[in-house]
């Protein structure tokens, strides 16, 4: 078997020598390594996951009233706007499906409410739309569509929240409100959708469309109009279509599709994660600084031994090598213990915050660790390289006089 | 003519520079040391000895005059020249053993030989001077710390050997050590030195001196 560089093994030896000092030294680092690697990982995880529910909806296109406002983002059924224009006509939507071609076109009302279920209460998205196209657009766990103004089906997380099941009652509005108080029966129970773009169905009550107008007003005055796009390579046509329809003149219409969603999600994650980061590197700039503290404190315990090591014809960048070494050893296990830690607290965490490991195993997300690794190992060795060089630049003469 | 000697100095001066006004640790030496001789260098603490070992140890360099081993002017030579010129011409064997502490005894004389060769010991040579030292297989295998005082300084005179140097360098190569293994030490220096080496001794006793062929005193940097 061939033997290592016996500079190598004088920094192996050291290490050995001192290992509970070498090991405290490693442990910034497999802090930092765990760190950096995880919160690398949730971001991942997380980006992947938007990126996997939005791409179930990847080809749907939501068509919103212009308001003027912008960038509108998602989650504006809450909103409550007095403009004039912040819903789209029966007019617009007849032009919306003249210009999606074959695309299935349906539109949506929603309003958030106050809720009462037992004895819990809250506040909950309510959306309305077309029979046909609750039926075709949304798909049951258990029960059956609403049949009359009286029933509505809701989400599973809906289900979760207020902890209720087929044939419970809830309790919309308050009997102080305008529109007053009204009860309705749950008849069924929704298959989990995710997050999607053009309708949260998951946390909300979904009622016929009379109930709606009926209780809310706003015949034809839509909030959303969606269109399901037979091709997704047609996405960008429709889109085009579309708005050269509606916003010829004044526009009348913003267009978002997933895409964009994802954009917004993912810049928005990418700040969070960099922030993150930051605060992890601080971590490792700890580490290094304890790397930088135990190798000068070994090159000082050592002054006699580098005397003789100078004397009897070890070279400079020899001396420089060993201690370069030195940090390196540490620098390796701690940031390869580091690498399995963070493998086993990253899953941990992962499933915790994101809710699911699915993709802890997709390269973008398992990449951290190595990174994690390699930032870890090097700021290891850039702390050693100063104790290093005052090592191999010391008078062999003064460092033979040491005791 | 005879031979170039294997150390040849001429007129060396070492000056430290101190704000109390320079030290003249070596004040115009001129030594000649032919190769085959055991010169023992004698004087009083401060007298200039040590930087006279310096000198001709290869780890410091003159201020002025020359100091040339084996035909080589140190004062030309770069630090990486130096050092190599430590390493294949010079064997040390200092006082306080200087073994280097990580390593066992083996390695401790494997190493120079490491540096040198640049490969592994594949000869026996090393266990060869080990034992003819007197230092076992079994022995060998132990860290410094785990020897004798005698025992360390023979590791150190194989140690010093295994480059097959010209020239073998003592500092009070028995300061450290009882009478009985300063003997068993000084005669394992002296048949290296009928072997036909070059042995140059720094040592306060004149027992010990009496090994040496010839005995240079200094005095205030001077030879006296």
């Amino acid at each position: 078997m061939k033997k290592p560089d016996i500079i190598f093994r004088l920094s192996l030896r050291s290490v050995r020598l001192n290992l509970l000092r070498s090991v405290l030294a490693a442990l910034g680092i497999v802090i930092g390594v765990v760190a950096i690697a995880s919160i690398g990982m949730i971001s991942a995880n997380m980006t992947l996951s938007v990126a996997e529910e939005l791409s179930a909806t990847a080809n749907v296109l939501v068509v919103k009233p212009d308001t003027g406002s912008g960038d509108s983002g998602f989650g504006r059924e809450s909103e409550s706007n007095d403009d004039e224009d912040d819903y789209l006509t029966n007019d617009q939507f007849n032009d919306i499906r003249k210009a999606a071609g074959s695309s299935y076109v349906y539109y949506l009302y929603s309003e958030s409410d106050d809720i009462e279920t037992g004895s819990t209460s809250g506040r909950a998205t309510i959306y309305a739309m077309d029979d046909e196209a609750m039926k075709d657009i949304l798909s049951l766990a258990e029960g059956s569509f609403p049949s009359t103004t009286s029933q509505v089906v809701v989400g599973p997380d809906f289900v979760e929240r207020y902890d209720i099941e087929v044939g419970s009652k809830i309790t919309i509005g308050d009997e102080d409100d305008e529109e007053g108080e009204v009860t309705v029966r749950v008849t069924g129970i929704l298959e989990e959708r995710g997050m999607s773009m053009d309708i949260s169905s998951d946390n909300a009550i979904i009622t016929a469309e009379k109930f709606f107008t009926g209780r809310y007003g706003g015949e034809d005055e839509y909030t959303q109009v969606n269109v399901v796009v037979d091709d997704i390579n047609d996405i960008d046509a429709i889109t085009e279509s579309i708005d050269e329809s509606l916003n010829r003149k004044d526009d009348e219409v913003q267009i978002q599709d997933s895409s964009r969603m994802l954009n917004t999600i993912s810049s928005t994650l990418g700040t969070l994660t960099s922030f993150a980061l930051a605060i992890a590197g601080i971590s490792l700039l700890v580490a290094a600084v304890s790397i930088f503290n135990v190798m000068m404190m070994s090159v000082t315990e050592r002054i006699r031994e580098i005397g003789i090591l100078r004397s009897i014809g070890t070279q400079k960048d020899e001396i420089l090598r060993m201690f370069v070494y030195e940090a390196a050893i540490i620098g390796i296990v701690g940031a390869g213990i580091g690498a399995v830690l963070s493998l086993l607290i990253g899953y941990v965490v992962v499933f915790g915050m994101v809710g699911t490991t699915e993709y802890f195993f997709a390269w973008d997300s398992l990449a951290n660790v190595p990174e994690g690794m390699i930032v870890g190992a090097v700021i290891c060795v850039i702390s050693g390289v100063y104790p290093a060089w005052r090592a191999s630049n010391l008078d062999p003469i003064e460092a033979l006089r040491a005791e | 003519m005879g031979s170039t000697p294997v150390i040849a100095l001429e007129n060396v001066r070492k000056i430290y520079p101190l704000p109390s006004g320079d030290v003249h640790a070596l004040d115009g030496v001129s030594l000649a040391i032919e190769k085959g001789e055991f010169v023992a260098i004698m004087g009083s603490s401060g007298s200039g000895k040590s930087t006279l070992m310096n000198q001709i140890g290869c780890l410091d360099v003159p201020t002025e005059g020359t100091v040339r081993i084996e035909g080589q002017d140190i004062g030309q030579l770069s630090d990486y020249d130096l050092t190599a010129l430590r390493r294949d011409s010079i064997g040390y064997i200092f006082q306080k053993f200087n073994l280097i502490p990580l390593l066992t005894a083996f390695e401790n004389v494997e190493y120079p030989w490491l540096l040198r060769q640049r490969r592994y010991d594949d000869t026996g040579r090393v266990q060869h001077l080990l034992d003819q030292v007197g230092i076992d297989a079994a022995l060998a295998a132990h860290r410094p710390s785990e020897l004798s005082g005698g025992q360390q300084q023979r590791v150190a005179v194989a140690r010093a050997l295994v480059n097959e140097p010209a020239i073998l360098l003592c500092d009070e190569p028995t300061g450290n050590l009882d009478s009985k293994t300063s003997t068993q030490i000084m005669e394992m220096l002296a048949a290296l030195n009928h072997e036909g080496r070059t042995v140059i001794m720094v040592t306060h006793d004149a027992a010990t001196a009496e090994y040496a062929d010839r005995t240079i005193l200094i005095q205030d940097g001077r030879i006296a």
